[in-house]
């Protein structure tokens, strides 16, 4: 086995030293005002469609569908990754956050063709999260369902 | 007053869950990818513990809106599919209550990619 640089802890040192310091405080609070903020949004429309006899499923599905269209418009149109590097999490881990990024790897590929590159690279960014939700999801339904506590 | 109150617990939770997602960047330095993959697996997790319908029936759209909803959604569509049809409804019921939503992205995202180019 090769021997380990000498370099490298006072390398890692030097990094760590000249690394911009995240201001935490402001990115949580940023994150927290806008990610509630589009909450509130979608709470508008589930009371909205809640009004108008839909069941709270219903009402979900239907909002949740409508949210991801904006976002494709608004990914479309350039802003949504000005906005997302200001607010952080608060556009990245909303429902919207997943829509961009297909969005915008759709929109990055295209250039490579429509199969090859909007249909290879579209999951890019979302699959990994479609991979482990339903891994994850599985497993643990596979656990319930064999303890018999479903 | 009551729909002010479900405004207001939506804000709280839904900002409180992008908060979490904000320090699992910051504070563990996860890349994004890492970030929403991990809110989705607990998601789930919470959603086998049934303690993800409670935040549902709490906040609304507040606990409906992040992507940890996803692994929510996705469970209980295992789940409920393992209940009607054992386990060969794992398989069928696991997209069922999130496939609007993948739907809707994958129809969108194609769209945009038809009728806009990159900016910049």
């Amino acid at each position: 086995m090769a021997k380990k640089p000498q370099i490298a802890p006072h390398y890692a040192q030097i990094v760590k030293d000249n690394e911009p310091k995240r201001p935490l405080a402001a990115n949580c609070l940023k994150a927290f005002a806008v990610g509630g903020g589009l909450c509130v949004l979608s709470q508008a429309l589930r009371e909205i469609f809640l009004f108008r006899g839909m069941s709270a499923n219903e009402a979900t599905a239907v909002y949740l569908v409508i949210l991801i269209g904006l976002t494709a418009l608004v990914t479309g149109l350039g802003f949504y990754d000005k906005w997302a590097q200001w607010a952080g999490a608060g556009l990245g881990v909303p429902i919207t956050g997943f829509a961009n990024s297909m969005t915008s790897a759709a929109m990055e590929h295209r250039s490579e063709g429509f199969v090859l590159g909007v249909g290879c690279n579209a999951f890019k960014l979302a699959g990994a999260v479609i991979v482990f939700g339903s891994v994850s999801a599985f497993f643990f339904a596979l656990i319930k369902w064999m303890l018999g506590v479903l | 007053m009551e729909i002010l109150m479900a405004f207001v617990k939506a804000f709280a939770v839904g900002g409180l869950i992008c908060v979490i997602g904000q320090i699992l960047i910051d504070v563990f330095k996860l890349t994004p990818a890492h970030t929403l993959c991990s809110l989705v697996v607990a998601g789930a997790l919470l959603s086998a513990f049934n303690i993800y319908p409670i935040l549902v029936d709490f906040a609304g759209a507040g606990a409906t809106t992040p992507i940890s909803s996803f692994g929510n959604s996705l469970l209980t569509g295992a789940c409920e599919g393992a209940r009607e049809n054992g386990f060969w409804g794992l398989f069928s019921g696991l997209y069922k209550s999130a496939s609007s939503g993948i739907a809707a992205a994958v129809v969108f995202a194609f769209a945009a990619a038809v009728f806009f180019r990159p900016k910049g």
